[in-house]
């Protein structure tokens, strides 16, 4: 493979460095490296960052192609400045078996744009009742490390013990879909003022809080792991932080879109901004962002939920849950985190990059930017500033919180093991 | 005005004001030989009820046949609605026929409002009760019933309900039409209370305008009007209150607690009436009970907003200016 | 008939004072009793706003020469316009009829400025709608011409030739403090 020159990038933010890469790998890192024999990529002003790494995505493929596929799904994540993103089980069929996570996980390989590691299902079919093949999705080509009934929560107290002394058989992790499903029995917004105003089902935060207070006991209880999906209120902060403070092995995900939007969006009743869970209130909001900044939080992850037009286009209880997050997650967290001085880049790597890899176990992502490293990288111009215009997306599908929204910084190039998968912006 | 009538919330005391002496006059033509008026002509207006509601479908019915608009009644059972179609397709194919108005009942809470500003459709749109969100008619024809009762026919014109003390009992958590009154008698000036058990308030309810009470028999004495709330038998099931018996001893309506009201005071219901849950058969029958009048006034009051919205090239000013260009 | 309020002509002029105001209402009694043979099955109905006051005070002359009670009310107009969809909707004035209705009675419509007829015709259609008259007369205060429609006024207080440019109020107590009809130039930018 040919050789790559990213000559002044600012590295993790730092000082202006020029980075070589050698086929798959980072042959060197330094200044004034010779351009001789390789192509060159003028970085100058730019951040250079490891390929990002999505805990959290639904590529829809198989069961909803017509949302989104792992080829446009893949493109997308390439856009966003992603090297390797986790697949949630909830397709159809679910990928609760060796089957269908090797499908999805070979798909990916194919296309190439970027890494896909299937996530596997909990339970048979996403059901909550049966354990699924967790041994067997490990095994298979796939080797499935982290397992998740998203969409759903693992309500019942015991086959989530199970699961998660199951997985410690082969170091995996559940990630749990915080949710108490009583609570939630028609919920379509946050409860609080806002659902109260607008006659629409609440989502009480405790409903959020009580999964992740009982998970982290029984985590504590059978020494295993334990990853938190898309935390979203403060009151899950707080039980996460005093968790990780008594040594319980948890981490946390949160989103984007949790970072910047509230629930006062709802007064819209437009469905764009339905989604679980559901936006929260604005000192949710600032908690979530504090927490990233201190490390209770370990990791942002999209929970990229693609829908059709017409799952949005409609009355705001009719409409699907979710937004499409991986062409703008980075943008929202240099909005959120870097701009407001909570995170520098060398922490933004951390939470989308390092963290995430090291929670999925995903092999050769995540890893540092120097000599001998694969050549996983992300270029970003961060003195872009624009509106966000679904139009553009990769995404099949545009169901973006964003549109119209001027938010900064620009993805440039991702290059996946050497190769360009996005150049000046556009995919290779 | 705007264009749409969505929310009691979106109406200034101006704008409300308007619509009750408005009524007051369209009220009047009940009482002529020729209950009806010119002033719709050519005008359609579509009543598009996703939900079930006779009562109301029939008095939007009987407003917009007095104001001679034609009508289209389009019910969601046995049509393309329950085979899958969506809202947004059955009201484009609704407006493609000329419809200058929707009238529309839904049961997802907030589906009026994305008629309205989604882009789908020009008609306006007036909502006739969506999920628990808003019944603003609904809360008009009450604040309309409580101004004439309490202040009087001729007396209440221009006025606004400054100063009274309105008690809303039951399922609020459910009810659009809690919202929509506690939204328009504030407006209007008045104080509200509601009176339910804490089940069967919402989370959030103290951003409201209002005060919030578990205890009837405290608010019953200071009260002008008392609004009981249907309660749905099938709540009970869900664990809002343990058995019929005890919800109707501690939040119904019966002669002891009538008796307790001061004398001027009236008792309002927005029907159905569940008697024996919410309110006995001897109060519901009293001479104090509104709630046939409730039904009559909510014809004058549909008839002031389809009018205010319809009857001009634009929806009324708040303040006409009267007889200017004759 | 031109506006009545807000307008504030800069050189209007008066054409009728209070006293000529009084002097007319008199005179049209006085015909209305000669014509309708004594008055007897009159009912005045005046068109809100002025009309209205001009119709009591009529009655109240009618009383007066005939020694007996003369029915007054009054009848809005604006929901049978035919301009409705010109404007923003107006709000409604009262339309109140004597108790012993207008059947086979004899209506005298009272407004104060016949202008394009227009109104009188929505009348005409309000009157429809509540009965059936014996006959229907027409007076007013002033006509200042210009009718787009074949209708005329039966008792007349002053024929005020106009043209289009120009404005005619009514001010009159009840309503604006005091008596006169002013005749002023449109403002340059209507």
């Amino acid at each position: 493979m040919s050789k790559i020159l990213i000559r002044g990038a600012k590295v993790l933010g730092g000082e202006p460095q020029d980075v070589l890469i050698d086929g798959e790998t980072i042959a060197e890192v330094g200044t004034g490296l010779s351009a001789d024999g390789a192509e060159v990529v003028e970085a100058e002003g730019r951040v250079l960052l490891p390929g990002l790494v999505d805990l959290h995505t639904h590529l829809r493929e198989p069961g909803r192609e017509d949302s989104e596929t792992v080829l446009t799904g893949t493109r997308a994540a390439a856009t966003g400045g992603f090297t390797a993103v986790f697949a949630m089980a909830n397709t159809f069929p679910v990928a609760d078996t060796a089957g269908v996570v090797e499908q999805v996980w070979r798909l990916g390989r194919e296309h190439g744009y970027c890494d896909v590691r299937p996530i596997g299902a909990v339970t048979v079919g996403l059901e909550g009742k049966k354990l699924a093949e967790l041994g067997a999705m490990h095994e298979s080509a796939a080797g499935v490390t982290v397992f998740s009934d998203d969409g759903k929560c693992v309500d019942d107290a015991v086959i989530m013990r199970r699961a998660l002394e199951y997985v410690k058989a082969f170091g995996g992790v559940v990630a749990q879909h915080a949710q108490e499903p009583r609570l939630t029995e028609g919920a379509q917004m946050n409860e609080g003022v806002v659902s109260a105003e607008l006659g629409l089902g609440g989502w009480p935060a405790v409903a959020e809080e009580s999964v992740i207070a009982r998970d982290v006991l029984l985590a504590e209880h059978v020494g295993s792991r334990v990853h938190i999906c898309h935390l979203s209120t403060a009151g899950s902060v707080e039980i996460v932080r005093w968790a990780k403070s008594r040594g319980i092995d948890v981490t946390a995900e949160v989103t984007p879109h949790h970072l910047l939007l509230t629930d006062e969006l709802v007064r819209t009743y437009n469905p764009v901004y339905k989604v679980n869970p559901p936006l929260r209130t604005e000192r949710d909001v600032m908690a979530l962002r504090e927490a990233l900044a201190d490390g209770t939080i370990d990791i942002v992850a999209t929970d990229h939920a693609p829908h059709p037009h017409e799952d949005k286009d409609c009355e705001w209880a009719a409409a699907a849950m979710g937004m499409v997050g991986l062409e703008t997650a980075l943008s929202v967290v240099q909005e959120t985190m870097v701009e407001t001085g909570l995170l520098d880049w060398a922490g933004v790597a951390d939470r989308m990059s390092a963290a995430p890899a090291r929670i999925g176990q995903a092999a050769g992502h995540g890893r540092p930017v120097s000599a001998g490293e694969p050549a996983n990288l992300t270029l970003l111009d961060t003195a872009y500033r624009g509106p966000v215009d679904p139009a553009g997306f990769a995404s099949r599908s545009r169901n973006t919180p964003y549109a119209g929204r001027e938010l900064p910084g620009r993805v440039t190039h991702t290059w996946l093991r050497g190769k360009a998968t996005l150049v000046d912006g556009k995919l290779t | 005005m705007q264009r749409h009538l969505i929310s009691a919330a979106d109406l200034t005391r101006d704008d409300a004001v308007l619509i009750l002496d408005t009524a007051e006059e369209m009220a009047r033509v009940a009482d002529r030989p020729i209950k009806k008026l010119p002033t719709l002509r050519g005008r359609t207006i579509v009543n598009l009820f996703f939900e079930d509601s006779t009562r109301t479908r029939i008095s939007f019915e009987a407003a917009e046949k007095r104001l001679s608009a034609d009508v289209i009644n389009f019910s969601a059972k046995g049509s393309s609605v329950s085979k899958g179609e969506s809202l947004k397709d059955t009201a484009q194919t609704l407006e493609a026929m000329g419809v200058d108005a929707v009238v529309i009942r839904h049961g997802a809470s907030g589906a009026p409002y994305r008629l309205a500003n989604s882009g789908w459709i020009d008609a306006a749109v007036v909502n006739a009760g969506d999920g628990t969100h808003q019944h603003p008619t609904q809360a008009l024809l009450d604040a309309f019933t409580m101004r004439r009762r309490l202040t009087g026919r001729d007396a209440g014109l221009g006025q606004d309900l400054a100063g009274r003390r309105i008690t809303i009992v039951g399922d609020v958590l459910h009810s659009r039409v809690a919202r929509s009154n506690v939204d328009l008698l504030h407006t209007l000036g008045a104080e509200v209370t509601l009176v339910a058990p804490p089940t069967l308030v919402p989370v959030g309810v103290e951003n409201w305008p209002c005060e919030v009470s578990y205890d009837l028999d405290s608010t019953l004495s200071k009260s002008d009007a008392v609004m009981m709330l249907r309660v749905q038998r099938e709540r009970m099931n869900a664990a809002f209150f343990p058995t019929e018996r005890e919800y109707s001893r501690r939040y119904g309506l019966d002669g002891d607690r009538m008796a307790r009201l001061p004398e001027h005071a009236i008792v309002m219901h927005p029907g159905p009436m569940v008697r024996g849950m919410e309110i006995t058969a001897e109060v519901a029958d009293s001479g104090r009970c509104t709630a046939i009048e409730q039904v009559a006034n909510g014809v004058s009051i549909r008839m002031a907003v389809l009018y205010l919205l319809l009857g001009g090239n634009e929806p009324a000013v708040t303040r006409p200016t009267g007889s200017e260009e004759k | 008939m031109d506006t009545h309020a807000n307008t504030q002509a800069t050189d209007a002029r008066p054409v009728l004072e209070g006293p000529d105001i009084a002097r007319v209402l008199t005179r049209i009694a006085h015909e209305i009793v000669e014509r309708a043979k004594g008055a007897d099955d009159v009912v005045l109905l005046g068109i809100p706003t002025r009309g209205v006051f001009l119709a009591q005070r009529l009655a109240a002359k009618l009383e007066q020469i005939t020694d007996r009670r003369i029915p007054v009310g009054s009848l809005d107009i604006t929901m049978y316009r035919d301009d409705l969809r010109m404007h923003p909707p107006r709000a409604l004035a009262r339309t109140e009829i004597p108790g012993d209705g207008i059947d086979g009675r004899l209506v005298v419509l009272v407004d104060d400025v016949l202008f394009s007829g227009r109104t009188i015709r929505a009348a005409l259609d309000a009157l429809n709608d509540i009965g059936r008259p014996r006959a229907v007369q027409l007076a007013v205060l002033v006509d200042r011409g210009h009718r787009e429609l074949p209708i005329r006024a039966d008792y007349v207080g002053k024929n005020l030739p106009t043209s289009l440019r120009e404005t005619v109020k009514v001010q009159l107590a009840e309503e604006d403090g005091r008596d006169t009809v002013l005749l002023g130039a449109k403002p340059a930018d209507q």
